[in-house]
């Protein structure tokens, strides 16, 4: 398990938002987590991300605790995410964009950019190029040069996601991917997170209402409700899942 | 090692030597007033370059300048005065002893200046950049007061609100516009870094650059005290052009000034830090007439010291009010010849 959540508990004063959850993604998997409005998605994406800190239990990231440590560091060690409503460096270009990914991967120290030291310019050299390379990847290398937010809202997730697999991730978190997107749109983003999967050697966790596009996409899903686990699987058995069905569309056998 | 001299190495080599050019040719032929207006300039091009590196580059809203130029002032101006000049001119109370025997060359003490400030700044983002918001705002207008009621109340250092006289006459054109140069250059080296880049995207959107990996507290506090070194340099170089100083100089007006040059430039762009100077320290030279009696239509008014400021206050409000982004936007130099072909891709 490259990925592991330990009996997690978050509580907002009274509220629980997540209530003793457990589950674990393998290494190359597309993980899918869904669930109705307010189940607690979000919620757990944060404290993954070290932004909301657990109640009770812990997350491990290849076998390791992320306890205590800061959303930055997190990202350094290797779990990238990208945002529900798409949140891109709004002027800058595209490239600069990518760039940023590379933040702590280029090693040059401040002295050494402000006196334009050889490995400033070797290490600039190093990482532009591989910017260009993932941009091409995601065929938006002509836009490079353009500001990131004048781009179509297809090509603006494409950036968004090739700026979090320049941070080098082994996971990464998509916050409902295809939100926003056309039929089109989305299915050529299901194919490059597919095939992305294999050449960035990567495990994806992500949220999403589509069902068409979970079912398609994932390994395996995990379903929340009111912060509880309600069914771990295969997609294609969640929807025919009597609880799942609840959750979503009420309980008709109620009175 | 390879550096290829592309288009934009021969552009900024042209404007640096363009620059250099100007200010020999200045120091030599201009007359006595038009240099001091120029030293003015110079100096302030090195406060509006730095203060920009925080407030527009990183996008924290800070009122820093007043307080890290008089340290930088300050501190200059204790080195620089000869242990002789001291003696006397402490009138309120006797100077501590080691005051007396503070003493070292100008570049020592423009550095030491800077140095000090750099570390204040240091010391106040720890407790200031853990939270977000505008209390760097709050803070940091609360220190320049803070300085200058400690200018005013420690005149065993200062000499109080009688300021120190007899700095010597340091500053020159060479100076001011030499190390001008030397501040654009680094502080747009480090723009057009990682480190610049992680400053821009803290104030595009601070969540978004935490997810990139970046540490947003270390590149808030690099932007706070790059920009307090350099304030503190321009404040050393302020007291030896001015040969004395005294708390009144360092009050709010300082950095309301400074503020009005890099909005009217254009927030986050260091060219319109440069242009903003030259309109705003040039222009208010130029409307000098405004504050002394003027003869209008057959009548005489009486003159009016502070009718300029009304201009530059008019001015931030039409800024605000028709053109947000200032003259240069958050553009550089050379990209304004790249945005005009642009069309033809």
């Amino acid at each position: 398990m490259i990925l592991k959540i330990d009996n997690v508990t978050k509580n907002f004063g009274g509220v629980t938002a997540i209530n003793e959850t457990a589950f674990g993604v393998a290494p190359r998997e597309i993980f899918g987590l869904i669930g109705p409005n307010g189940a607690g998605k979000t919620t757990m994406f944060n404290i993954i991300t070290g932004n909301y800190e657990p109640t009770l239990g812990e997350v491990f990231f290849k076998n390791e605790s992320l306890k205590g440590l800061k959303p930055h560091q997190i990202v350094r060690k290797g779990i990238a995410r990208t945002f529900q409503n798409i949140r891109l460096f709004s002027s800058m270009s595209v490239l600069d964009n990518v760039l940023i990914g590379f933040d702590f991967q280029a090693r040059y120290s401040f002295a050494e950019s402000i006196l334009r030291f050889p490995r400033f310019i070797g290490e600039e050299k190093r990482i532009k190029a591989r910017s260009m390379e993932i941009l091409d990847y995601f065929d938006i290398a002509q836009f490079s040069k353009d500001k990131a937010v004048d781009l179509s809202y297809g090509q603006q997730r494409k950036v968004e996601i090739a700026r979090a697999l320049a941070t080098n991730p082994d996971l990464l978190l998509l916050d409902e991917p295809a939100a926003g997107m056309n039929p089109s749109e989305t299915e050529e983003l299901g194919e490059i997170i597919k095939k992305a999967r294999h050449d960035f050697d990567l495990t994806v966790l992500l949220i999403e209402h589509d069902m068409k596009f979970v079912n398609q996409m994932c390994d395996k899903v995990l379903v929340l409700d009111y912060g509880k686990t309600i069914f771990e699987g295969k997609p294609s058995d969640a929807i025919k899942d009597k609880e799942v069905i609840t959750a979503y569309l009420g309980d008709f056998n109620h009175d | 090692m390879q550096i290829s001299l592309t288009k934009h190495h021969g552009i900024n080599v042209a404007i640096v030597a363009i620059a250099v050019w100007f200010i020999w040719f200045a120091s030599g032929y201009f007359d006595e007033y038009t240099v001091r207006i120029l030293n003015n300039i110079a100096i302030f091009i090195i406060l509006a370059a730095s203060y920009n590196l925080i407030n527009g580059v990183t996008g924290q809203f800070s009122l820093e300048p007043n307080g890290f130029v008089a340290i930088g002032a300050y501190v200059t101006a204790l080195l620089l005065i000869t242990p002789d000049a001291k003696m006397y001119q402490y009138a309120i109370v006797d100077p501590y002893p080691f005051i007396l025997t503070l003493h070292s060359n100008f570049i020592v003490a423009l550095l030491l200046g800077g140095f000090f400030s750099a570390f204040l700044a240091f010391c106040l983002s720890m407790p200031v950049f853990r939270v977000r918001g505008d209390y760097l705002a709050i803070v940091t207008l609360g220190f320049g007061f803070i300085i200058k009621i400690l200018a005013i109340n420690t005149p065993e250092v200062t000499n109080g609100s009688l300021g120190l006289n007899d700095i010597p006459e340091f500053s020159n054109l060479y100076w001011t516009g030499g190390i001008a140069i030397v501040t654009v250059i680094v502080i747009l080296n480090i723009v057009n870094s990682k480190f610049g880049r992680a400053m821009k995207a803290v104030r595009d959107d601070e969540d978004a650059a935490i997810a990139m990996g970046v540490n947003t507290f270390k590149a808030k506090t690099m932007a706070f005290c790059t920009s307090a070194f350099f304030e503190g340099i321009g404040g050393g170089l302020l007291a030896a052009l001015l040969t004395s100083i005294s708390p009144d100089l360092f009050d709010f007006f300082f950095t309301f000034q400074l503020l009005i040059i890099i909005v009217l430039g254009g927030l986050g762009s260091t060219t319109g830090a440069i242009i903003g100077t030259i309109l705003v320290i040039g222009g208010s030279e130029w409307m000098r007439f405004l504050d002394e009696p003027m003869h209008l239509f057959g009548y005489t008014t009486t003159a009016m010291p502070g009718m300029r400021m009304v201009v530059f206050s008019l001015l931030l409000i039409f800024i605000m009010l028709f053109a947000r982004e200032g003259i240069m936007g958050k553009r550089e130099f050379k990209e304004l010849f790249k945005s005009r072909t642009k069309g033809d891709k």
